[in-house]
């Protein structure tokens, strides 16, 4: 089966992020296929190599950064929820004159349209976060 | 049509978990899991609004979470079962429709 994943919260927020996490690895366990994971409202938060957790924390965004290469996923940064938090990619970087970028490896920004397509797409649209 | 419902905030902060239930249609599934695992506990002021939707619901507790959070088997609701984030996945396959209520 294909699932669509979104996500509201950062990795800071409460534990959306662990718990979405959990259930890709459980659904790719299982055999099921992630057609996209949606960061949306702070969410976007997950998607910035700069955090620094220190070492005997869980890395949420690079478990999610690790997961992504592994099984291949499609990990969907909101734009303008990303713009209002300073996730910046290179293409976000140059378009609004910014002097560095911070999008971590395997997360790529785009709009909605991606979210309602993984709604489409999918069979079943699972929300985590508040 | 059964749909899934899963609860994530706990029923002493948020309204979340009685509105599902009030709303909830008679054989979907409830999913209590992050503080929403609070609500299975019985013995609390909540515990009768549970145990009343569990005649038309089915009930499920995630049991990661209710290891974090300390909470024994012994303090759940009898007839709330509890689940792994494999019986997580299962529960969004075998419901047709996941509705978060956050």
């Amino acid at each position: 089966m294909k699932f669509g994943i979104q996500i509201n919260e950062g990795p800071y927020n409460h534990e959306a992020s662990v718990s979405a996490l959990n259930f890709v690895r459980a659904a790719l366990d299982a055999g099921h296929e992630i057609f996209r994971v949606f960061f949306y409202h702070d969410g976007v938060n997950n998607g910035t190599r700069y955090t620094t957790p220190p070492q005997d924390d869980i890395n949420i965004v690079n478990s999610w950064s690790e997961l992504a290469e592994k099984h291949n996923l499609d990990l969907v940064v909101c734009v303008a929820a990303a713009q209002r938090r300073g996730i910046v990619d290179e293409g976000e970087q140059e378009r609004n004159g910014k002097d560095g970028n911070n999008i971590a490896p395997g997360f790529r920004i785009s709009g909605l349209g991606q979210l309602i397509e993984a709604g489409i797409q999918s069979d079943r649209l699972v929300v985590f976060g508040d | 049509m059964s749909t899934l419902h899963t609860v994530n905030k706990s029923p002493f902060d948020r309204r979340a978990l009685e509105s599902c239930l009030r709303l909830a249609t008679k054989g979907s599934a409830v999913l209590l899991f992050e503080d929403g695992v609070y609500g299975a506990m019985k013995g609390t002021e909540k515990s009768a609004i549970v145990e009343k939707a569990l005649g038309d619901v089915s009930i499920y507790v995630l049991g990661a979470d209710m290891k974090a959070r300390g909470v024994d088997t012994s303090k759940l609701i009898d007839g709330i079962k509890v689940v792994d984030y494999k019986g997580f996945v299962d529960l969004t396959v075998e419901n047709d429709k996941v509705n978060a209520w956050l």
